[in-house]
């Protein structure tokens, strides 16, 4: 079995130092011209006693190549989307196109600053008006914030606009007997999160054995008359269409409350449904998922809060609007929740967004959400035979097994995924949602091929087998990468997070 | 099969007790440190807070998880064991002995009385993971 | 691979969804473009960015810097750009060694002890702070001192607005444009002080001199730096007593593209790090005793701890910290040093220029870095329209964009990257423009 594998081979560049142990005293990668004004002594600018008097000991010293050489080594031991399948399941690892990083290099948006007079930035702020339009008719929600700077900040909009919503609409007294939100026990982390951001209390709604929300629950929730909210992912984190959605939102509403849907799994629904239709009231988007900008290792997002015309009056300000052929910041919302950020939001990652909506064109939009899901229940059909599939529903861009069977030989979902990895393989997203044991959540996306595809069916398969027949290999698993697998424990009693000069670290 | 001595009691939430005469030692059960894994963090309360009975004291992390630890019983605490700040894994290799959390002043020394026998938490602890 | 999953058409894969939802028309977006039209669409935006194309002097929460070719370079190799959070260590090390050089260089500018693995931006790092300062002291009251960027306590006022925390202001000092420094709403119910420097207007504020008064009622002092190239001459906030510094760290290597995406800096006290927000990378070793690195302390975040959460952040902005570490690295210790020094020399000569205009004037005298008030004779939006068509110049910011009680008064900031000739040609249109 283990012959078979083409495995990573023992690794080029395996002892690159911290730049700080790189360090010659003395050593420049850099130029400036010289100083053209007539230099004053620097004390008669800047008084003695608000000087530096460190002189940034510690800080690196090192020539152009030395940092060019530390970093090529450094990359090459990560994995990333273009070398090859990244099927991390809600955190949708597409491709990200090479004319994106273009467009978000061109001269006119890349040196412009953010206070330029909108006079002199209508092409930028243009770029705004018109993702916001595109976006608006994707998600069939007309009000549009492009300021949150990812998914969550743009929950906390989200949720921050029910608040404030509901405050007017009831008055403060009223309002303060709502203050409940409800989340799925199946839902991201990060919804709880920001409904304690904005005064919520959470309930915890259960899942069905179905894997869908349980109505009975939400009925017997929203009768207690606190709920001002629910917050919902569709599909949801089970890759599953929750079909009563409408019955869900209808729920909510006669209670009073508002529906707030989680965009995290948009690219099931791009061209095909559109939460507005659903009677959903305010949702994020995750430009960095669903519209292909990178996440550049953990970020940038943008997360985008598209609301119905009744939440409009509450999205942070300023609002990009047109009045007559000009684009114009209109600050003139006095509902507003205020503003989220400061400037316009990560306007990079909106050229880059909308570059990926042009070239994909409206056809090409709906075919990507269709190869996502056809990916997707490729996967789903491919391994249901070696690994325990625990909802029956056909799945849509992403999908969940277990380690169910696999465990009983001891081995289980994390060491299925470190083996992966010596199958030239990202992981799928482990040990969630929550509510599943032992979950493994795969999300092939749109950007890959039958061939790939059928590789990582083949690696599954060929890993579950192993699993029988010599559980010790996927226990010590990965086998050949660099490092082998970290003694998180022993990091987290003794947490070291910066570096710190020999001498300076035996003294303390 | 986990570790339950015979002379302590036990809380469904995984605390055992060991009452000498009005002072109540407290900490995690063998089982409750097992499906923990490895503790890397104990948060304790100070010295003179009071706790009501089954009301969160503290806290016990692991890598990726963490939970709540109650107090079985009421009363003030007089002493914690601070030595579990630099050796959180004492939890782990000792959850009755050195990985002991908070000496508590019971104010009502009935309580241990409602509390588990090792044979019903093994009972107890069975049926849950079934 | 429809017919192997028993499906007649691509419609099919979408029968869970009810049919009155499944949108019947095809989205009213824009058709596919080329390669060839697309560049060319956003080449004719671009091109009516006429303040991408000026002598700009504009500074204010977002600066133009020097940027080595390399950090472009080195940002759009796939290894980074297109990995994900590093959830597995073992083919993550590229990305998780450079944070963990990113916290460090943090923690040596700032001179904290811990700094975590970026916020969104300084405005929302800022706000975190604030929260964080709650969470610390279990106290509820907030005083925003002298010039704090006006978006940044947009920001903040928002944050707090449903988290129980009471925000003040402690004025101006019309005379410095310093923190007045009565400080009559500190009390022992303050969680914290914060403070910019160099402020909103460009002064240089006393810290340490704050933190003396923030801990002797027990709250904290909360640094807040826009422009982080300071830190190579100024004395960090760590020297000075902060216990919470955060900072926008654009300067470093991040272009302006329009105001984002940025990188929010956030370091504290050893004593402190399991209330930070945000991500945390830390050293691990493996069986064989091989150094690495790891996402650690996770139990304080949303994944884990939900509604506990230290923060609900999640994404963070990984790839642009990575563009200010290798900025840093290439900079380095004495190349950090010389820009500070460029730009404090350069504006000290601007200003020493500006002032000898007649009818113009600086109206604040605290000590400044690399931005200052100026005030003219007529009103500032005018004067700096006019610059901008007649002269090619973008001459600052009128600060009635902010404050419309200042209606002559702009904000001027000169950085490495405008030359004497720069300086020059915007004294001489101030001079010709203001001629009576």
């Amino acid at each position: 079995m283990k012959s078979n594998i083409t495995k990573v081979t023992s690794h080029i560049n395996p002892n690159e130092a911290l730049i700080f142990e790189r360090s010659q005293t003395g050593r420049v990668g850099y130029r400036l011209p010289a100083l053209d004004v007539d230099e004053e002594p620097i004390a008669t600018i800047v008084p003695q006693q608000y000087l530096r008097d460190d002189d940034l000991v510690g800080l690196p010293e090192v020539s152009e190549v030395d940092v060019i050489r530390h970093f090529v080594r450094m990359s090459t031991w990560n994995y990333s989307i273009d070398q090859g399948m990244y099927p991390l399941g809600s955190c949708t690892m597409k491709y990200n196109s090479r004319l994106n990083e273009k467009v978000a290099r061109i001269p006119g948006f890349a040196n412009l600053h953010p206070l330029t007079e909108v006079e002199n930035a209508q092409g930028a702020l243009a770029v705004i008006y018109q993702l916001q339009q595109e976006l608006a008719e994707i998600t069939g929600l007309p009000g549009i914030s492009l300021q949150p700077a990812a998914g969550a900040h743009g929950e906390m909009t989200g949720v921050m606009v029910i608040r404030s919503f509901i405050d007017a609409r009831d008055g403060e007294e009223a309002s303060a007997k709502r203050r409940t939100m409800l989340i799925p026990d199946s839902a991201h982390g990060t919804n709880p999160a920001s409904a304690h951001l904005s005064g919520f209390s959470v309930k915890t709604i259960r899942s069905t054995a179905e894997g869908l929300t349980d109505l009975e629950h939400l009925r017997e929730l929203c009768a207690g008359g606190d709920v001002a909210g629910l917050m919902l992912t569709n599909p949801n984190t089970l890759g599953l269409f929750e079909r009563n959605i409408k019955e869900i939102c209808q729920i909510v509403h006669d209670a009073g409350g508002l529906v707030y849907m989680d965009g995290a799994n948009m690219n099931a629904l791009v061209g095909i449904a559109r939460p507005g239709d659903m009677g959903v009231d305010v949702i994020h988007l995750n430009l960095h998922k669903t519209f292909s900008t990178p996440h550049g290792g953990g970020g940038p997002g943008c997360g985008p809060c598209c609301c119905s015309k009744e939440l409009e009056p509450f999205l942070p300000v300023p609002r990009v609007v047109q009045i007559d052929e000009q684009f114009k910041l209109d600050f003139n919302y006095p509902q507003s929740i205020g503003r989220v950020k400061a400037f316009f939001g990560n306007y990079g990652m909106m050229l880059r967004a909308l570059a990926y909506i042009q070239t994909h064109g409206y056809d090409g939009l709906r075919e990507a959400t269709e190869a996502a899901v056809l990916n997707a229940r490729y996967i789903a059909n491919g391994l249901v035979s070696d690994y325990e599939k625990p909802f029956n529903d056909p799945p849509m861009h992403e999908v969940v097994f277990t380690d169910k069977r696999q465990s009983r030989k001891g081995v289980h979902t994390l060491d299925i995924a470190k083996r992966l990895i010596d199958y030239g393989f990202h992981p799928m997203t482990i040990y969630f949602p929550l509510i599943v044991q032992g979950a493994m959540l795969i999300e092939p996306t749109e950007s890959v091929g039958r061939q790939e595809l059928d590789q990582f069916i083949e690696a599954m398969r060929s890993i579950a087998q192993e699993a029988i027949e010599n559980p010790e290999l996927v226990l010590s698993a990965p086998h050949d990468t660099r490092i082998g697998r970290l003694d998180e424990a022993a990091a987290a009693r003794k947490p070291v997070l910066r570096w710190k000069p020999k001498q300076a670290a035996t003294a303390s | 099969m986990a570790n339950i001595p015979d002379d302590l009691h036990y809380s469904k939430d995984h605390e055992w007790v060991r009452a000498d005469g009005g002072v109540a030692t407290v900490g995690i059960t063998d089982h409750a440190q097992n499906q923990l894994g490895d503790v890397v963090y104990v948060e304790l309360p100070k010295v003179g807070d009071e706790f009501g009975a089954n009301e969160p004291f503290g806290s016990v992390e692991s890598v990726k998880a963490v939970s709540e630890v109650f107090s079985p019983v009421s009363g003030e605490i007089v002493e914690i064991n601070g030595s579990l700040t630099d050796s959180p894994e004492k939890v782990n290799t000792d959850p009755y002995g050195d990985g002991w959390m908070i000496r508590v002043k019971m104010s009502n020394a009935g309580e241990v009385d409602s509390m588990l026998s090792a044979a019903e938490y093994e009972d107890f602890t069975k049926a849950e993971t079934e | 691979m429809l017919e192997q999953l028993g499906l007649a058409s691509a419609a099919d894969l979408f029968v869970s969804i009810p049919k009155d939802l499944r949108l019947a028309r095809e989205l009213q977006t824009s058709p596919a473009l080329s390669e060839i039209e697309l560049l060319a669409g956003f080449d004719r935006l671009a091109e009516t960015n006429f303040g991408a194309q000026r002598i700009s002097f504009l500074g204010a929460g977002a600066y133009q810097h020097y940027v080595p070719t390399i950090v472009d370079h080195l940002i759009s190799r796939s290894e980074f750009f297109t990995a994900y959070t590093p959830y597995q260590p073992e083919i993550s090390q590229g990305t998780l060694q450079a944070i963990f050089e990113f916290q460090t260089l943090v923690c040596q500018l700032t001179g904290m002890e811990v700094a975590n693995a970026s916020m969104y931006d300084g405005s929302t790092a800022l706000a975190e702070a604030v929260l964080m300062a709650e969470r610390v002291t279990k106290r509820s009251k907030v005083i925003a001192c002298g010039a704090i960027h006006p978006e940044y306590v947009d920001v903040i006022t928002t944050y707090v607005q449903h988290a129980g925390i009471e925000l003040v202001h402690e004025p101006v000092n019309p005379e410095t444009g310093q923190v007045a420094g009565a400080l009559e709403l500190l009390d022992d119910k303050t969680a914290a002080l914060v403070v910019q420097s160099p402020n909103f207007f460009g002064c240089i504020e006393d810290v340490a001199a704050l933190a003396e008064k923030a801990h002797a009622v027990g709250a904290l002092l909360i640094v807040s730096i826009t422009e982080a190239i300071s830190l190579g001459l100024l004395r960090s906030p760590g020297a000075c007593g902060a216990d919470i510094v955060v900072a926008e760290g654009q300067s470093f290597g991040v272009p302006l593209s329009f105001g984002g995406p940025y990188v929010g800096l956030f370091a504290t006290r050893e004593k402190y790090a399991r209330q930070i927000p945000g991500r945390l990378v830390g050293e691990a070793y493996d069986k064989e005793g091989r150094r690495g690195f790891v996402l650690t302390l996770a139990t304080r975040e949303q994944h884990i701890r939900r509604e506990k959460a230290t923060s609900n952040i999640c994404t963070n902005e990984g790839l642009i910290a990575l563009a200010s570490t290798i900025y840093l690295e290439t900079m380095g210790r004495s190349g950090l040093r010389e820009v500070a020094e460029h730009c404090a020399q350069k504006t000290a000569y601007a200003a020493k220029e500006i002032r000898r205009i007649k009818r113009f004037s600086i109206p604040f005298t605290g000590a400044r870095f690399n931005e200052f008030v100026v005030r003219g004779p007529v009103a500032a939006m005018d004067l700096l329209a006019k610059l901008g068509s007649e002269r090619g110049i973008t001459g600052g910011l009128a600060l009635s964009h902010y404050f419309p009680d200042r209606p002559n008064d702009f904000l001027v900031c000169v950085t490495e990257m405008n030359s004497r000739a720069d300086i020059d040609a915007l004294v001489a249109g101030l001079v010709s423009l203001t001629k009576a």
